[in-house]
């Protein structure tokens, strides 16, 4: 019944797809790489991402608050969940809670919420509070777990591991290492060469994810295959990891033969789940990215390239924290200059000459 | 010693410095543009009274020296309001700005006795009549000043809101996004 | 290969649910009784209104004019049936707003008589001049929804040359089928419509452009079509908005219109096929335009189907005939769901733009939560004329319209496609319709501030000279007075 008739125009009828929904699809397809994640490292790493996870929620809830409005609705829409999930996946498994806590509060609070809140944030929240963690923390953040999946004989126990999360159990040694290109850093400050520093580097590993790495960013394959189901679902553009993969790929390629024990191959490159969980993931955030197809292009390509200088020549191993914001910063620049040409005008907003007969 | 090396020094520096934008404050000098003439030009000139000046010259007056905001006519509502923002280069928060309501007078036939005191002093001529005879108000001429309506010895002008036809009919603004309910 | 580097044909655009095969499916329904009155507005088109030239009183046959158009845009209304006119007043519009306007209200007396049709013979013997002098005076507007007067399209075809007349049967709104149940069912009048319009404009390429959800509209026409080279009947994708004209004309042309410039400036016309089958009625029996064929549907039509009404039948008639539960209906909406506005009530009549009358019950309806924009971006993908909704959405919530007009609010055509895709559900199209009137206003407002200023200046000046007559006529008195007593005093000196 027509009760209260305020006008109203079109479109009446609409797409369904809410904010909740594309948040929901992108988490689902996090799930396979997560869930591997979390079987590979067992329960610290569990309880990492749980802590995490929770308090990205309870630091949106109470800034919500603090505003005066009702949390819940908020809560709802899945946004919080999705930024503390990227948060956790990023993260070394065995980090320590409080890891989890500072960064989730990072994220959320200086992240979104000071600028804010949902779609008014400048950088990627994930990926600003990885980058303060690391810069903060470096020992924690670069302690990585061995593969030591729940269950298995050797593995942390549930008492044990409670003891790695909250009381940070002294002598990590004998159950940690160094990630791929980690290990590759290291060595070649021993002016090691590549085919020698490879020897037992592991590809069909690396593709499934049976490797030292954040919490759920190890898995090649289960990362890839999710983002290339939210591509289909249209929930994210091919232009970001496309144009991300491919300029990190070309480039190895061109370094890789030039000087072969210097320079890793593209397939070393894209071969790990970190490159796949930025380029389909954290890339395409949509609030950081930027809005024309052109546009996702080029921010793709930027971001491919910073990613491989900074893996190449950086003092970090791993580039794509600092990679992404960097371009997050360069969105707005992007979308100034990068515009979709209105119909019947020129590139410069200009009306369109009449063509002569 | 070099203490007072460096006081010597950064003293001619900037007696030097100083001399130099003396000479420039001299020669390169710009006549002042006459901001008040051209906020009275923008005003809408037709000395109502709304904004508490005595006209729209003191009113402009008030505007140049910083006494009066961005604001201040309201029959010239935001778009005036914009154009002096933006020449006197205030920040202006149009958010906080009413819309004036527009109000016409209108001439009540029944007790109009024709007196021609309305059309005397009405400042833009929107009132058309002669002595003896009813008076009209042509509301597209009308600013809404009310001057008529308080010479009118029979209080048969009054003030009505401007009627809504299809002509002027404009959409509403959605409503205020939300960011999340409202704390209940 | 080299396509790909070409110029893209269509761009943005979005794939809604459809909805119009359950009208699409059946014939256009005759049955309809007549009302007993109908609400005839005097504006049914772009321009001026008409000016009535019955009285109170009158009575009149169907087809009789009642009232002729003025000015150079405008178009005449006839009488939908026979009948005595009972009113000529102002009732509520079929508009959002639902504000009066000028109607006539004929008391229908149940004969339906036509008023006597002239005998035209061999309408191609006619000239063209007089073609378009034929189909102003039938009150033909075009009926895809924007109704400018055809004649002047016409007129304006022949002055500038036109190489190709496209006939818009694309029909791309979801729900609606009243184009696509004609092109079946009066293939051949439409087709003739076109050789008619096309001998009016000079013009001897026509193009009929259908949706390729609609084959046996397609078939139709092209059987039709058939013996008449100088028609082609094509294909095109199906893909909201493809009935846009200019996205139609890019697409069937390759030509884009200038912004600021009107389609026939390029050489290109578009009529819509409703319209090309009311000049075949016009032309041919010299009947003008007093019915259309309307699409009801909608979850809450008991009977979904095309109808052909008499113009001025109001909406509540149409429902009942219907079967409308308005217990159900949660928004009625005039047009399709894409670009038709909601109406109030049911008390208003169809008039000669009302492709379609929807009853949406609560479920079909977009939701209105908004959320907060993530900047999705969906709303820039789609978009055809390539504006970026989200960034001029932005200036409007902070009041910042010349903002919104410097990044395209002008080159807007409420197409529906960002509040569509949307998933925030932020009402994109009502913030630019807003913000448009908006502007008009203040511009409206700053063109009588100066206005004030003129007329200020015009009373100082008479003032002033009312002021200098009273100084010049005292001077005059003072003088007068002066020589009086010079003479006085001259008098008395020679007495």
């Amino acid at each position: 019944m027509i009760t209260h008739h305020k006008p109203s125009s079109g479109a009446h009828v609409g797409a369904n797809k809410s904010v909740g929904q594309i948040m929901w699809q992108v988490i689902l397809a996090l799930m396979p790489a997560t869930a591997f994640g979390l079987w590979c490292f067992g329960w610290p790493a569990i309880f990492l991402f749980i802590i995490t996870v929770s308090s990205a929620m309870l630091f949106e809830a109470l800034c919500i608050r603090l505003k005066g409005r009702a949390a819940k609705p908020v809560i709802m829409d899945g946004s919080a969940l999705l930024t503390g999930w990227l948060l956790a996946m990023t993260l070394p498994p065995w980090a320590p809670w409080w890891i989890g806590v500072v960064g989730a509060g990072l994220a959320i609070i200086l992240g979104k919420q000071v600028y804010g809140g949902l779609g008014q944030n400048l950088f990627n929240p994930a990926m600003l509070a990885r980058v303060a963690l690391l810069i903060s923390f470096p020992i924690e953040m670069t302690t990585w777990a061995n593969v030591s999946p729940l269950f298995f004989s050797g593995s942390p126990g549930f008492a044990e591991s409670w003891r790695i999360t909250f009381s940070g159990l002294g002598n990590l040694d004998a159950y940690t290492g160094a990630t791929t290109l980690g290990y590759i850093k290291t060595e070649f400050s021993q002016n090691r060469v590549l085919p020698d520093i490879l020897n037992d580097y592991s590809a069909v590993l690396n593709f499934i994810g049976w490797t030292r790495g954040s919490l759920g960013e190890t898995s090649t394959i289960l990362l890839g295959l999710g983002g290339a189901w939210l591509i289909r679902e249209r929930i994210i553009p091919w232009q970001i990891p496309v144009a991300l993969l491919a300029t990190v790929a070309g480039l190895a390629s061109v370094f890789h033969l030039l000087d072969s024990d210097h320079y890793a191959s593209p397939f070393l490159h894209l071969n790990s789940g970190a490159m796949m969980c930025v380029a389909f993931f954290i890339a395409t955030d949509y609030v950081t990215s930027p809005n024309t197809a052109t546009g996702q292009l080029v921010f793709g390509a930027g971001c491919g390239l910073l990613i491989f200088v900074i893996r190449t020549w950086g003092a970090y191993p791993e580039g794509a924290g600092f990679a992404i914001l960097l371009m997050n910063s360069a969105t707005p620049l992007i979308d100034h200059y990068i515009r979709p040409r209105i119909y019947g005008r020129d590139r410069k907003g200009k009306p369109l000459e009449i063509p002569k007969p | 010693m070099y203490v007072f090396y460096a006081i010597v020094s950064l003293t001619l520096l900037g007696l030097f410095l100083g001399l130099l934008l003396g000479i420039a404050g001299k020669y390169l000098k710009v006549e002042s543009s006459p901001i008040v003439d051209e906020l009275e030009a923008m005003l809408p000139g037709s000395q109502c009274g709304q904004c508490g000046f005595p006209g729209c010259r003191p009113a402009a007056e008030a505007l140049a020296e910083g006494n009066a905001p961005a604001t201040i006519c309201p029959p010239g509502g935001s778009t005036l309001a914009e154009q002096i923002a933006a020449l006197l280069g205030l920040d202006l928060d149009l958010s906080e700005v009413k819309e004036p309501e527009l109000l016409v007078a209108r001439v009540s036939e029944a007790t109009c006795t024709g007196c021609t005191r309305c059309f005397k002093v009405c400042p833009t001529d929107a009132i058309v009549g002669a002595p003896k005879q009813i008076h009209a108000v042509v509301a597209d001429a009308c600013i809404g000043c009310k001057k008529c309506v308080e010479v009118c010895p029979t209080e048969c002008l009054q003030m009505h809101p401007i009627e809504v036809t299809l002509r002027n009919w404009r959409w509403a603004k959605p409503s205020a996004p939300m960011t999340g309910n409202a704390l209940c | 290969m080299l396509s790909l580097f070409s110029k893209p044909r269509i761009r943005g655009g979005v794939h809604a649910e459809e909805h119009k095969a359950i009208t699409a499916s059946q014939t256009i329904a005759y049955d309809f009784p007549l009302p007993e009155k109908l609400y005839i507005p005097l504006q049914q088109h772009v321009g001026k209104p008409a000016e009535p030239l019955i009285r109170v009183g009158d009575a009149v046959l169907k087809g009789q004019l009642l009232a002729y158009s003025q000015g150079l845009i405008s178009a005449p209304v006839h009488a939908p049936s026979s009948g005595v006119i009972l009113d000529v007043n102002d009732y509520p519009a079929p508009h959002p707003s639902a504000l009066p306007i000028r109607m006539i209200v004929l008391a229908t007396d149940g004969k339906d008589e036509w008023v006597k049709t002239p005998d035209i013979g061999d309408p191609f013997q006619l000239s063209p001049e007089d073609i378009s002098l034929r189909v102003g005076a039938a009150g033909i507007v075009g009926l895809g929804g924007a109704t400018f007067p055809t004649a002047v399209k016409l007129n304006m075809g022949r002055e500038n040359r036109i190489d190709t007349l496209i006939i818009n049967g694309a029909e791309c709104e979801p729900y609606l089928s009243c184009d696509d149940r004609q092109m079946q069912e009066r293939s051949a009048q439409i087709i003739d419509g076109v050789r008619l319009m096309l001998h009016g404009m000079e013009t001897h390429h026509a193009v009929v452009a259908i949706e390729d959800n609609k084959p046996h509209a397609f078939y139709a026409m092209q059987a039709a079509a058939q013996a008449f080279p100088e028609i082609k009947v094509v294909q095109i994708p199906t893909r909201y908005p493809m009935g846009w004209d200019r996205q139609l004309i890019r697409y069937v042309t390759g030509r884009e219109v200038p912004v600021g410039c009107r389609s026939s400036e390029i050489g290109v016309t578009i009529h819509n096929v409703g319209t090309a089958y009311a000049t075949h009625q016009a032309i041919r029996y010299g009947q003008p335009l007093v019915s259309r064929v309307v699409t009801v549907s909608g979850g809450a039509v008991g009977r979904p189907m095309n109808v052909e009404v008499p113009l001025g039948t109001l909406i509540s008639e149409l429902f009942a005939f219907c079967e409308v539960d308005l217990a159900q209906t949660a928004r009625i909406v005039m047009g399709g769901p894409m670009m038709g506005d909601s109406l109030p009530h049911t008390g208003l009549p169809t008039v000669k733009a009302t492709s379609g009358i929807l009853a949406l019950t609560q479920h079909e309806l977009k939701s209105t939560d908004e959320q907060p924009c993530i900047r999705c971006a969906s709303c820039v993908s789609v978009c055809p004329a390539g504006l970026r909704p989200l960034d001029m959405a932005n200036n409007i919530k902070v009041n910042q319209l010349d903002a919104a007009v410097d990044i395209g609010l002008k080159d807007c055509i409420s197409c529906g496609c960002c509040s569509y895709i949307c998933p925030s559900n932020i009402p994109l199209v009502q913030y630019f319709k807003y913000a448009s009137g908006e502007v008009a206003a203040r511009q409206q407002a700053q063109h009588k501030s100066e206005q004030t200023k003129r007329l200020m200046e015009a009373r100082q000046a008479r003032l002033e000279r009312i002021a200098q007559q009273q100084r010049e006529e005292e001077e005059a008195r003072i003088a007068a007075k002066r020589e009086r007593e010079r003479l006085k005093a001259e008098q008395e000196a020679a007495a």
